[in-house]
């Protein structure tokens, strides 16, 4: 059982908790990670996985949207209440430097905070304001780390001002479509997080742009055990089937896009 | 551990009478990272059939009150690669391997069986109540009469300990069960997960890509004991229960039904050691109660 530090509402349905990390370490978690949580009760029946917003050498934030039960109960607890975290699962975003798009619909914006700050720190880009030096030497440094966010959200934004601290640039899309806001073109990397649509939407953009950029997707299959065992989050992909919980939920866009 | 879970179940020694359910440990590999397989009395491997399975399209689980249905429609890697890639390792563990083996046709089974044969593997647990397969699995599960030919066949071809998995959609589960004593197999294995629906109403679809699918859970488990009660009195060989255990309490409960071994499958998905808090749990009411084996409480009602 992990302690929750805060637990408190960003917007109408989005919910941040933060919660002690206890035995488990900051360095293992890996930005696009998941943890199982439950809230120590025996129903609902199974976990819930949810993405990783950010670890700090103690904590691990995560920011969920109530969508049903299990969510519901998690938005009711309280500081000092017990969840049960299970450990960093999936394999995460790959570590690219680069001109890096990061875009996410809905609550899948959740893992693009963490993965903005693992990319800047791997690269040594800090934020803004390293911004002004990075652009005085660009001719020298074309594979140093720049990220641009996108963000869709259905209604109302959430923690724009936190994205916005450790980006080059955010773009929020209130109730269209985030994938219209963006220039393929104009990145190396697109890493994205939301619905599979919006995704496929992307993928099918990056190749009408002909676009160069390397676009990987962390799918949301429903899951039970999240371990790998159960196969109920299989991923249908042109390498064969893929657990979502353990061989994703990252993948690049083309291995799940692109199935007959 | 003491000796007060040893039990001995169609003769095959096992520690502790508490293995996992086919389909929810996948093949031991994953949960090893949690906790130590070895404390396990035994598992079940992953459905397999002959040839690979890819499973079923669409979405493939459901929660429900208490419960969850599944879909997976036994994708699985086939018994080619799992005597390959899974059963040494299993084999090298100090407990008992369970081979679940499913199928779609009376020859599909009896190849599978004729390859099985020339393995070390301590039971064979014939799948033939599997709810997501299209043509065979579960078919051959619901009419005693068409279950009896499959019965009948594997167990001539087949040398080892054969446990049949009966499915609860059975038409009549207890005159299933005899058939399979009558027809000599080892065991019984019950229940597997019961037919359910879902329905999407936003889309008016079902939820399921096959309609149906399989209840599993704490929502099953008074009809599961009471199926295992019916089935443990009316047969003399040993019957493995299961069907929503999540608790050491609920494992009791089988095991004072009348049977003798007992398998946890969704709560492995509550918690993935909840098999050793059932075995601890278990342990412990023994010690209590002052039972000096396990086999004191089995089928006393």
């Amino acid at each position: 059982m992990a302690k929750i530090i805060e637990n408190y509402r960003v917007s109408k349905d989005f919910f941040l908790m933060r919660v002690a990390l206890g035995d488990i370490k900051s360095e293992d978690v890996r930005m696009g990670q998941f943890f199982m949580l439950r809230s120590g009760k025996n129903y609902p029946l199974l976990s819930r996985p949810i993405s990783v917003f950010d670890v700090d050498s103690d904590s691990v934030s995560f920011l969920y949207q109530v969508v049903g039960e299990g969510t519901k109960i998690f938005s009711e607890l309280k500081a000092h209440d017990n969840i049960e975290i299970d450990r960093p699962h999936g394999n995460g975003f790959p570590s690219v430097s680069g001109r890096i798009a990061l875009v996410g619909g809905g609550v899948g914006v959740a893992p693009l905070y963490f993965t903005a700050k693992q990319l800047s720190e791997n690269s040594g880009f800090n934020g803004e304001n390293d911004i002004e030096k990075d652009l005085s030497d660009r001719a020298n440094t074309f594979l140093e780390t720049s990220i641009d966010i996108y963000l869709g959200f259905r209604e109302e934004p959430a923690l724009i001002e936190r994205y916005e601290d450790i980006a080059n640039k955010v773009i929020v899309n209130l109730g269209g479509f985030i994938t219209d806001d963006i220039d393929t073109r104009e990145y190396d990397y697109i890493l994205s997080c939301g619905p599979t649509p919006m995704m496929k939407a992307l993928y099918n953009k990056c190749k009408e742009q002909n676009s160069k950029a390397k676009l990987y997707v962390s799918m949301e299959n429903r899951m039970a055990c999240g371990i790998g065992a159960c196969l109920v989050c299989t991923c249908e992909t042109t390498k064969g089937n893929k657990r979502a919980c353990k061989d994703g939920p990252v993948f690049l866009a083309n291995e799940v896009f692109e199935i007959e | 551990m003491s000796d007060r879970l040893r039990t001995t179940f169609a003769g095959i020694e096992f520690k502790n009478p508490v293995a996992l359910a086919s389909g929810t440990c996948g093949f031991g590999k994953e949960l090893s990272e949690y906790f130590d397989l070895e404390k396990l009395g035994g598992i079940c491997s992953k459905g397999l059939t002959l040839n690979p399975r890819s499973g079923n399209i669409g979405i493939r689980v459901w929660e429900t009150p208490s419960g969850m249905m599944n879909s997976v429609g036994l994708e699985n890697p086939g018994i080619a690669h799992y005597i390959k890639e899974d059963l040494p390792r299993m084999r090298s563990l100090d407990l008992i391997n369970i081979v679940n083996l499913g199928g779609h046709s009376i020859e599909d089974y009896v190849e599978a069986v004729e390859i099985l044969n020339k393995e070390d593997i301590d039971i064979l647990e014939l799948n033939i109540s599997c709810p997501n397969v299209k043509s065979g699995g579960m078919n051959f599960g619901i009419e005693t009469g068409c279950a009896r030919g499959i019965v009948k066949e594997i167990r001539k071809r087949y040398n080892g300990k054969l446990m049949i998995k009966l499915s609860p959609n059975a038409k009549d589960i207890v005159e299933l069960a005899s058939m399979c004593q009558e027809e000599g197999a080892d065991a019984v294995s019950l229940v597997n997960t019961f037919l359910g629906m879902a329905i999407d109403i936003k889309n008016r679809k079902p939820v399921f890509a096959n309609v149906n699918a399989g209840l599993s859970g704490p929502a099953i488990k008074p009809i599961a004991l009471r199926m295992v009660h019916q089935v443990a009195n009316a047969i003399d060989i040993p019957v493995m229960g299961l069907g929503g255990i999540t608790s050491w309490q609920d494992a009791i409960e089988f095991i004072m039904a009348g049977a003798t071994c007992i398998q946890v499958g969704t709560g492995t998905f509550m918690k993935p050691d909840i098999s050793m808090d059932i075995i601890e749990g278990m342990e412990k009411f023994c010690l209590d109660e002052g039972i000096k084996n396990i086999s004191e409480i089995r089928g006393i009602l």
